[in-house]
């Protein structure tokens, strides 16, 4: 089920604009719960020593992807391996969940002292539409850390956030405008890319370096 | 009778004094603060702490550093957020309602300028019975997680 879910649309032939949207997101809906199911799972996984890596749990959340990073190069999982990495899906134009997050993860890494060089927090927007390279430039730069940030086509984003069990829809507001609903969850993944722990956006710094700390030893 | 009538006097008396202590009792805003906003983004959220001695209800917001201010409230379903507008917000007698970070904020749309640290601006807030009140909001770091503490009363 979840095989067909937006890669399988990602993967067909380029039909009328409007109808792989209609797709998209009833794919997305479908596959919701079972993500959903996954994502609390991961959550449960917090006091386990050394994560879920090496579970099954550990293979089913990441993948492969290539995105471009906010300094318009391009960047494939591959590239990220031998760094623990902190992986956020979120997007500008958030005024509150993703600051949230964001600056907990900064202040987590200065928390975590030396060993912070070993940590790469890495922002995925599933608002690509919005979010530029330039547009993620100015906005991760405010925030205290390395953040790396990273945007695509809608298909790549789209593939990125079904390997990390991540839903996302617009929801239209008045005036044209719009907000996106998305799964508000920080990721950790090993140096080789494995899927390890989780994290909400809203646990407090002190609790995220606390972990980080056990697992990094 | 003679005690029934007192007993009614100071009813009365009670009734009236509660009455006017209710109309002299002010609806009060504060710790009105804002993160600043990353890079150039034109999307910020303003929290308050909204205290009434009669039920009112937040109907409206306005500021001139934003094209649109709007009341939002955050709800997280199994570990998705969404975002919402809301049409109003209760606020009940003698209970201070404190809008915050994960909850419910006032969403400012079409920022003029970015929102600076340090920086504050004014916020009118609109109730439907006690009418319009204009805070100073203050702007602390992107991420901050209240008011700072000098902010607080």
């Amino acid at each position: 089920m979840e095989r067909d879910a937006p890669g399988g649309v990602a993967q067909r032939p380029p039909p009328l604009r409007p109808r792989p949207r209609l797709v998209l997101a009833a794919a997305l809906l479908a596959g919701f719960a079972i993500l959903g199911a996954g994502a609390f799972v991961a959550l449960e996984l917090h006091g386990s020593p050394q994560g879920a890596a090496g579970t099954l749990l550990g293979s089913a959340i990441g993948g492969p992807f290539k995105l471009v990073d906010q300094n318009g190069n391009t960047v494939a999982n591959t590239d990220l391996e031998g760094k623990w990495l902190l992986v956020y899906f979120g997007y500008t134009h958030c005024p509150d969940a993703c600051p949230t997050a964001l600056n907990n993860i900064a202040l987590a890494l200065s928390d975590l002292g030396a060993e912070k060089k070993e940590v790469r927090p890495v922002f995925i927007t599933i608002d690509p539409e919005r979010d530029t390279s330039k547009a993620l430039k100015d906005y991760v730069s405010a925030f205290d850390a390395p953040i790396l940030a990273l945007t695509g086509t809608a298909t790549a984003i789209g593939q990125a956030a079904k390997e990390y069990r991540v839903y996302y829809a617009k929801h239209p507001e008045t005036g044209g405008d719009y907000s996106m609903d998305h799964t508000s969850i920080i990721y950790v993944m090993d140096p080789k890319g494995r899927f390890t722990a989780s994290f909400t956006g809203e646990d407090p710094p002190e609790q995220i370096a606390a972990r980080l700390k056990k697992l990094l030893s | 009778m003679r005690a029934l009538g007192i007993m009614l006097l100071v009813i009365g008396l009670a009734l009236g004094a509660g009455a006017a202590s209710a109309q002299t009792g002010q609806l009060t805003v504060d710790n009105a603060w804002a993160r600043a906003t990353p890079g150039k983004s034109q999307t910020g959220a303003a929290y308050v702490t909204i205290r009434s001695p009669s039920p009112d209800r937040l109907v409206a917001a306005s500021t001139p550093v934003a094209e649109k201010a709007e009341l939002h409230t955050i709800s997280m379903s199994g570990m998705v957020m969404k975002m919402r507008p809301v049409a109003g917000v209760d606020i009940p007698a003698g209970q201070p309602v404190t809008l915050a970070p994960g909850g419910m904020h006032i969403m400012l749309t079409g920022l003029m300028k970015p929102l600076q640290a340090g920086q504050s601006f004014p916020l009118t807030l609109t109730f439907e019975k006690a009418g319009a009140r204009t805070v100073d909001v203050a702007v602390e770091k992107v991420g901050a997680a209240g008011p700072a503490p000098a902010a607080q009363h």
